[in-house]
């Protein structure tokens, strides 16, 4: 285990390294000067040579990807030219708003997804088994900001219930943290509980057929226990990679939710800082995310060991 | 037993009473804490919050309750004192003369006087990276001539100066917060407006407190003042009908029915400073000669004839704008009455494409990908193809375009302009040779002798006069088609009283109040 762990993790540094390079390759590609975003609509000449100089817009691409990982290495990954804030700051302050977001859509997805998809197989054909693929047909063909539009008409503006828009820390006010993520939660699991449903009625209805299932109902234990314990548990190893690879489309998810529900999380400030060409916000941005999205991967690789014994030899 | 019943009977009733008082008392404490906040909904996330480096328009509205300026405009573009209590110019209009307001303090406690304003104008100078740079280029100097009275010398005559200290230039922060700060100030501006700043999470809110020693604080009637981005217009304004906020701006033209139906809200609306209109490239690059409307006048003579201004204000704005062919709006009392607004004529236009030998000329017309732009990109390329133009939509994302406008890899370019308060705010960087804004590339000598003179008139009568040839000219050569201009629109609650219309889209807090 720790010798595969450790095999892992020296995997990781030529990825993430990797993973730099493209970064900021990529973001070259994006058209127009940043400097000419940056200096607003008076466009003064002085203003765009002191953004290039700032930048280093003026210096060959090697060098300047020098310059970024160099700071990279020491815990700097710069500031937001925007509004004059480094960007490590903007992670702290975004990241637990898009965590919070992501777990709870998570956490919704789960409720949903994972029990639809049992039901389904265990009464496949049935009106229940119908009833969740239109459930999950419906989720996965709505897309996030017309749902979300139509929840806030719903149950901010008719129904008066739930705020609009925006965000409360919950240390400030839980209820009120709460009362604001419920709705972009729900757009945001909802698609992931429809997959999630889809992919565990498909693994459960593998295992069901399995001889070690019969065995165990031959043995005459109760359908609950075959169904939850032997067969569940063995569905749920491709489920567990599903849902590591959702987390990450969660994130990515996020971008659309959190502009339309004016969350203040990291879609949002990923999403302003591409079309203000604030470099360093977008380089430091997806450097972490896609970092997270490596280490997400590493665990359930680990997970994996945990669930299933035959790997640990 | 019955005593005891009419004691119980007593006993709840006065509890009741109590219990009514109680609950009164608290409805009026919680409406009172609640009256004390006001919720403004922006457009757009506004950038640093420093007047020296700030770029944005809606960075502006902050400013206007953060940081008070040394002239203010009113609704009919008066300058009025703010700071500045009264000025004079020179004769020669080399220099002004300013009084300043007595008894301002910084939020920091800092005392205001004419050693903070120099130290303010000498900021926006030498700060690297200031945007202020440019627009205070004339002012070669500023002496202290006592500690309320300050002195701007300037290198030649510059009439719109006023225009000028009445925006982001005029701001005034701390001296001392700025040198202490002077990497971090965007993040934790000290300024002397109504209110200070308390916090700002980016994308989220920023938090401006009641600045107890504002010289003007019986005009304040908020304890808070909290601004809100929400990029989409349709959230932003159900935020306010589900009363998270009181007021929102740029308020989409579309919903204007929908907050019209409901009697819990109102409008307030005024013509803009600036303009929508489509940059031609008649000269910025090579491109401009390869297409007829870039290099033959006759032929954007008639792409404008093809155009019907007030179906475009119709169509791509609800109406809620104001039909213009200059920089400036048809009301204002700089508008050049000798070129006026032209009538469509599909005949005329089509006879003037013959005339040039070009029956069906072709051109791409970028727009950036908002919903307004896309609009009247639709609205124009239909109306001018009925003259004999195919005209072809390029949507592109904001930041390219202005790239590509830049570069000159253009035709004609869909482009608004926020305006300012002086017309050379809307003229000089547009059409002066080589100026920054000058997309289409024009370059005449007689017109940057024009401008030149109107920036050291100061007589408004003269002034017409100048804009009156500058627009007999432009119009004849026409590397700006203007189209319209847009009614700046605010929606907010009823109980909100108070709000003031100023043309500059920017919200005065100041005497707003819940009824």
């Amino acid at each position: 285990m720790i010798s595969y762990l450790l095999k892992r993790l020296v995997a990781l540094i030529p990825t993430v390294f990797f993973v730099t390079v493209i970064i900021f390759g990529l973001q070259q590609l994006l058209p127009g000067d940043p400097a000419i975003m940056l200096a607003g609509e008076d466009q003064d000449p002085t203003v765009i040579a002191y953004l290039h100089k700032k930048m280093h817009l003026d210096e060959p691409l090697p060098m300047r990807y020098a310059y970024w990982i160099g700071g990279v290495f020491k815990g700097d990954l710069g500031e937001s030219l925007r509004i004059q804030k480094p960007v490590l700051e903007l992670i702290q302050e975004k990241l637990p708003v898009t965590l919070e977001l992501a777990a709870i859509a998570m956490l919704i997805a789960l409720v949903i997804g994972i029990p639809a998809g049992i039901i389904s197989a265990v009464a496949k054909d049935s009106a229940w088994d119908y009833l969740a693929n239109m459930v999950a047909l419906w989720g996965l063909s709505t897309p996030n900001f017309w749902l979300g539009i139509l929840l806030i008409l719903l149950f901010s503006v008719s129904l008066g219930w739930l705020p609009a828009s925006g965000y409360v820390s919950p240390f400030e006010d839980l209820k009120a943290n709460l009362a604001a993520m419920i709705m972009p939660a729900f757009v945001l699991g909802n698609a992931i509980a429809a997959v999630l449903m889809r992919h565990t009625r498909s693994a459960m209805l593998q295992v069901l057929n399995a001889d070690y299932v019969r065995t165990a109902r031959a043995k005459g234990l109760p359908e609950r226990q075959v169904v939850l314990k032997h067969a569940l548990r063995n569905a749920l190893t491709p489920i567990i990679t599903l849902g590591a690879l959702e987390f990450g489309t969660l994130l990515s998810g996020a971008v659309l939710t959190e502009q339309v529900f004016s969350i203040p999380g990291f879609g949002k400030l990923i999403v302003d800082a591409v079309f203000n060409r604030d470099y360093a916000v977008v380089q430091g941005v997806v450097l972490f995310t896609s970092t997270v999205y490596i280490v997400l991967n590493l665990m359930a690789d680990l997970a994996y060991f945990l669930v299933n014994p035959r790997l640990r030899g | 037993m019955k005593k005891t019943a009419f004691a119980w009977h007593r006993t709840s009733y006065s509890g009741l009473r109590w219990g009514a008082g109680f609950a009164l008392v608290c409805t009026l404490l919680m409406a009172g804490v609640q009256a004390q906040t006001l919720r403004v909904g922006l457009a757009e996330d506004p950038d640093v919050l420093d007047p020296t480096m700030a770029r944005s328009f809606v960075g502006r509205i902050v400013f206007a309750s953060l940081c008070d300026k040394l002239i203010d405009i009113d609704d009919k573009l008066n300058f009025v004192p703010q700071l500045a209590t009264s000025w004079v110019w020179s004769p020669d209009n080399k220099i002004l003369i300013m009084k300043l307001r007595p008894g301002v303090t910084f939020h920091d406690g800092e005392k205001f006087d004419a050693a903070a304003v120099k130290f303010n104008i000498e900021r926006h100078k030498t700060l690297a990276g200031s945007n202020r740079r440019g627009e205070l280029g004339p002012v070669a100097s500023v002496d202290v001539l006592d500690d309320l009275t300050v002195r701007l010398n300037m290198s030649a005559p510059f009439a719109p100066l006023l225009a000028v200290l009445a925006d982001r230039a005029g701001m005034m922060v701390s001296p001392k917060a700025a040198q202490e700060n002077s990497t971090g100030f965007g993040s934790k501006p000290v300024c002397s407006g109504p209110f200070k700043f308390t916090e700002r999470v980016a994308q989220d809110r920023i938090v401006l407190e009641r600045y107890a020693n504002y010289w003007n604080k019986a005009n304040i009637h908020f304890d808070k003042v909290v601004f809100q981005p929400i990029v989409d217009a349709t959230v932003r304004l159900a935020n306010l009908r589900s009363g998270q906020l009181d007021i929102i701006e740029r308020m989409a033209p579309s919903d204007i029915p929908q907050v019209k139906s409901d009697n819990r809200f109102q409008i307030a609306r005024i013509t803009e400073l600036g303009y929508y209109g489509i940059t031609l490239n008649t000269g910025k690059s090579d491109q401009a000669k390869k297409t007829p409307i870039g290099s033959d006048p006759r032929v954007r003579e008639a792409f404008e004839l093809s155009l019907d201004r007030s179906g475009i204000v119709q169509v791509a704005m609800d109406g809620e704008a104001t039909a213009g062919n200059q920089w400036l709006s048809p009301g204002n009392s700089f508008y050049a009455k000798g070129t006026p607004l032209p009538k469509r004529n599909v005949a005329r236009a089509k006879a003037l494409l013959k005339e040039a030998g070009v029956t069906n000329p072709v051109f791409t017309l970028m727009t950036p990908t908002t919903s307004d732009a896309q609009r009247i990109a639709q609205v124009v390329q239909s109306m001018a193809k009925e003259a004999g133009f195919e005209v072809k939509i390029q949507s592109t994302e904001f930041a390219t375009s202005l790239n590509l406008a830049d570069k000159g890899q253009f035709d004609a370019y869909v482009l608004a302009w926020s305006g300012r308060a002086d017309p050379d705010g809307n003229l000089y960087s547009f059409y002066g040779c080589k100026q920054p804004l000058n997309y289409s590339g024009y370059c005449k000598p007689e017109i940057d002798d024009l401008l030149n003179r109107s920036r050291t008139v100061r007589d408004p009568a003269e002034r017409a006069k100048l804009f009156e040839q500058i627009a007999a000219q432009t119009n004849k050569d026409r590397p700006i088609v203007y189209l319209f201009h847009r009614n700046w629109l605010w929606a907010h609650n009823k109980k909100l009283t108070g709000v003031r219309a100023i043309p500059d889209g920017l919200m005065r807090v100041q005497g707003l109040q819940f009824k």
